[in-house]
């Protein structure tokens, strides 16, 4: 019997015990076990390309829903950036009203069934959580996002996602330029008010990092192509392969071809490297290139994809982020038989989501902690065949009470790998800056806005990690709504001064 | 959008398509390239230089080489067919001024996106010298346009089946030599011969630009894959070149990173080619050997 129906069994004789009780009290609550997320082995997840997390039933969501203590001052809600109403939908869930759930999630956030899989629910509305609290450990509060994945996939799959309603067509035009999280939302809330939305993308297949950078494993991409779908439903017109300031000018869309607002959400720009020697060396990749030939042109269906893509057998990530963790398993899974991640301080520093990092250890990756590398090692031919690495430990506290890594002198040792992947973050994408001067920036280029998220430029809005640095999708969302709610709003009062 | 408007084959592996994208020819400008794929699903994202573009019919025009599997299936796609994808204009356009004399060499298919440059530095009233350079008559290409454009062509084939006998650098030295040498130099062709000239131009002190045609997949600036090494600083092509200081580039290493994916790539071109080898490799060897 597989793992998944063994935790359903489990869950359905729990849950009728449970309703067998009546109204339940919160010590009962707090006796329930928290349903643990039935995923795929990792001997075999590490072979396939499928997602690792399969996904609650409907009796072990109810039962997790049963743990929900309803709290009147809803800490979790003030843990989510877009406020999603929480036990509301936790109720919902537990009373099996299932299409309840996702109306109520659906209100305020529009992917939940991304978010429910990648939003880093420890530091956000599960790290708020009375339960978990009561609990004395934050990883056992009610697990909101596997039960928001829960709701949003059951909708999916039944194939009656009603697309948002549009109201009458008011003739105004605007447009989208990326088409990540922060686009995808913004055209949404945009287009049902009735204007017409163009988005924009430079490459050949929408999505943003949710298609090119977070694997299939973590994040199917016929998930996506759904959201997709129920944008080109709603109307929103997307074009693809067209590079805003290149193909056109941002200027040009807003003076020529009749746009009466634009929203950049063009994300990430060029990976950071470590300006270590040896990093051009072949053999040694950013995580973009890495995910992007993996993810968005598909080079693990050696079959099909005509994109080739470095098959290392010992492989070094630097970093220590949910990029690093996506690079590691991404190289478990194209065959690496050793795969390290070098991070220069302790776990707990880490910036990427528990999940991943557990998930990332099963799978083999091994992690070398308080290590830096300092020097990438090729041979004649420019091949990467090891790296020089420090050791570091921890300093004294800095202002921020937080002890940073130093580096122990002398402490350099060498280490043998076949491929280096770099993961330690992105700086901003320029292009927008460079071909529009109007718009401001900050030193690291990001895009300056106000509480509109409007730009310097008027009418121009802005949002996502091109205006945040590296964010979320969560974040990201919330800026893509908070812009729209501007545009509708101005292109109101515009109406209603006629 | 997209449709190929013309077909022509130009040698036994080099291609002329003009293909409609009315967007990519309004904003286009010389030294800029596209990505195109020939199929949105699987395939491959490849970067070719937009040799010329006309407005009225909102078409580009492309000369490409067959090399690898994208080339070839490219290759293969009529008059009246559909390119799956593409995007453009990217990279900076060429900085084009009156310096007075410039002279521009081409290696092979290098030809194509140097005519662009040409043309402009001609519109800017600068002399234009056209170094032509190819293994054989059968591969030179672009000649007639040259001559039409340019003030002086010199043509070279490494075997003097046509013009001179020898490589492109040896007209370059010359040139760098006379009593007129030229003020500024542009090179494109395979990486080993725009580092030879950049060798030959180096003692001159002469300004010498090149076009670097490294492996690239977004071509927006996103993945770092076409990074290059500049005058020991970490460059992207697509978005802070294509054209850099050929003094600066370390052409050893870029050569280099290109092959990263060769045992793939080759086994490609093979099952196209049952003969095997490829010519730009081979092109490049007699390159390396002649300049030793
Ligand atoms: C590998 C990886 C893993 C991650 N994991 C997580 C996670 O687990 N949880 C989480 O919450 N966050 C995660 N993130 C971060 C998250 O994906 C980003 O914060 C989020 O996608 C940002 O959204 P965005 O809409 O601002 O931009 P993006 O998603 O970056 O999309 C921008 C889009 O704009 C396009 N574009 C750029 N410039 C132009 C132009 N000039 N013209 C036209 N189009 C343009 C780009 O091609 C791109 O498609 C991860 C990021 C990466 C890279
Ligand atoms: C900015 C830019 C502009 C370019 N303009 C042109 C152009 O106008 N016309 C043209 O024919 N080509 C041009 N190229 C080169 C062209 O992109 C490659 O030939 C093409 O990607 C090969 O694709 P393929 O799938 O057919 O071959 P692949 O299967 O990818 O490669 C086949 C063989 O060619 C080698 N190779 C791969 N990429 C390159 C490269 N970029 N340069 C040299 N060798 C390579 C490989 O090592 C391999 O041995 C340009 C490249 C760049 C970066
Ligand atoms: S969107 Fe993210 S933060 Fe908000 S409830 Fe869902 S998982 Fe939590
Ligand atoms: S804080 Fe936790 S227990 Fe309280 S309402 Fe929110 S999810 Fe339920
Ligand atoms: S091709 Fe990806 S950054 Fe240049």
């Amino acid at each position: 019997m597989s793992e998944k129906t063994q935790l359903d069994k489990k869950a359905k004789v729990l849950l009728e015990g449970l309703l067998k009780e009546g109204e339940l009290k919160a010590k009962d609550r707090l006796q329930i076990p928290q349903q643990q997320m039935p995923a795929q082995p990792s001997e075999e997840r590490i072979k396939n390309n499928f997602e690792v997390a399969t996904g609650y039933t409907e009796a072990m969501a109810r039962v997790e829903a049963l743990r929900c203590l309803q709290c009147v001052n809803k800490p979790c809600v003030e843990g989510c950036p877009v406020a999603i109403d929480i036990p509301a939908f936790i109720k919902a869930i537990a009373e099996a009203r299932h299409n309840d759930a996702i109306g109520i999630i659906k209100q305020t956030s529009l992917l939940p069934s991304v978010c429910g899989r990648v939003c880093p629910q420890e530091t956000q509305c599960m790290e708020r959580c009375t339960l978990g609290k009561a609990l004395k450990d934050m990883e056992k509060g009610v697990a909101i996002g596997r039960l928001e994945r829960f709701a949003a996939d059951l909708e999916r799959e039944s194939g009656k996602t009603v697309p948002p309603s549009i109201k009458p067509e008011t003739g105004k035009k605007v447009a989208v330029i990326g088409s990540g999280p922060a686009g995808i939302t913004f055209a949404v809330d945009v287009r049902r008010e009735g204007h017409s939305v163009t988005l924009f993308e430079a490459l050949h297949k929408p999505g943003g990092v949710l298609m090119y950078g977070i694997p299939e494993f973590r994040l199917p991409k016929s998930i996506v192509e759904k959201e997709i779908d129920n944008l080109e439903k709603m109307g929103v017109e997307i074009v693809p392969n067209f590079v805003i300031g290149r193909s056109r000018s941002l200027k040009s869309l807003l003076e020529e071809d009749g746009y009466s607002a634009v929203f950049i959400g063009s994300g990430a720009g060029l990976p950071k490297f470590m300006g270590i020697p040896g990093e051009n060396l072949v053999g040694v990749f950013s995580a973009n290139e890495y995910l992007t030939r993996a993810n968005l042109m598909k080079a693990y269906d050696t079959e099909r994809s005509a994109t080739p893509i470095s098959r290392g057998k010992r492989v070094a990530v630097f970093g220590g982020g949910n990029v690093a963790m996506d690079a590691a398993r991404t190289a478990v899974r194209l065959g690496a038989e050793k795969v390290y991640l070098v991070y220069r301080r302790t776990e707990k520093e880490m910036p990427a989501r528990i999940e991943e990092v557990s998930h990332a250890k099963e799978e083999g990756v091994e992690f070398l902690l308080l290590q830096n590398a300092t020097k990438i090692i090729g041979d004649e031919n420019d091949h990467v065949t090891g790296i020089e690495c420090i050791r570091y430990e921890l300093g004294e506290p800095d202002e921020s009470g937080r002890r940073s890594p130093v580096p122990i002198g002398g402490s350099e040792f060498v280490m043998d790998v076949d491929s280096v992947i770099v993961a330690i973050g992105n700086e901003s994408n320029p292009l927008i800056a460079a071909t529009t001067p109007e718009i401001e920036v900050d030193k690291r280029g990001r895009i300056l806005v106000d509480e509109n998220n409007e730009t310097s430029m008027r009418g121009v809005f802005a949002g996502g990690d091109i205006v945040l640095g590296a964010a979320t999708v969560i974040l990201a969302m919330g800026e893509g709504r908070n812009a729209a709610a501007a545009v509708n709003a101005r292109m109101q009062s515009a109406d209603s001064h006629k | 959008m997209n449709k190929i408007l013309r077909k022509e084959q130009l040698s036994d592996e080099v291609w002329r398509m003009e293909i409609e994208v009315p967007h990519i020819a309004r904003e286009r400008k010389a030294g800029q390239f596209i990505i195109l794929q020939v199929d949105v699903d699987f395939g491959e994202r490849i970067p070719l230089t937009v040799a010329d573009a006309d407005t009225e019919r909102g078409s580009i025009t492309l000369v490409f080489q067959t090399v690898g599997a994208t080339t070839h299936k490219l290759a293969e796609l009529n008059e009246g067919d559909k390119v799956a994808s593409v995007l453009g204009p990217l990279g900076r356009p060429s900085i084009i001024e009156k310096v007075g004399r410039v002279t521009c060499v081409g290696g092979g298919i290098g030809a194509a996106p140097l005519f662009p440059i040409v043309q402009a530095n001609k519109a800017v009233g600068n002399h234009v010298t056209v170094v032509l350079g190819a293994r054989n008559k059968e591969l030179l290409i672009m000649e007639k346009d040259m001559r039409k454009t340019a003030d002086e062509v010199i043509v070279c084939t490494d075997d003097g089946s046509h013009g001179r006998k020898g490589l492109v650098t040896e007209p370059l030295k010359e040139l760098c030599e006379s009593g007129t040498p030229p003020d500024g130099v542009v090179a494109i062709g395979p990486p080993i011969m725009m580092k030879f000239c950049a060798e030959t131009t180096r003692p001159f002190e002469i300004p010498t630009t090149v076009s670097l045609n490294t492996i690239m997949i977004d071509g927006t600036g996103m993945c770092g894959g076409c990074r290059v090494t500049v005058g020991g600083e970490t460059k992207f092509v697509c978005v802070d070149g294509p054209e850099f200081d050929g003094h600066k580039v370390d052409f050893d290493n870029m050569m280099k990173r290109n092959l990263a994916y060769k045992n793939s790539e080759t086994r490609a071109h093979d099952s196209y080619h049952e003969a095997g080898e490829c010519n730009l490799e081979k092109a490049a060897r007699v390159m390396e050997k002649n300049n030793e």
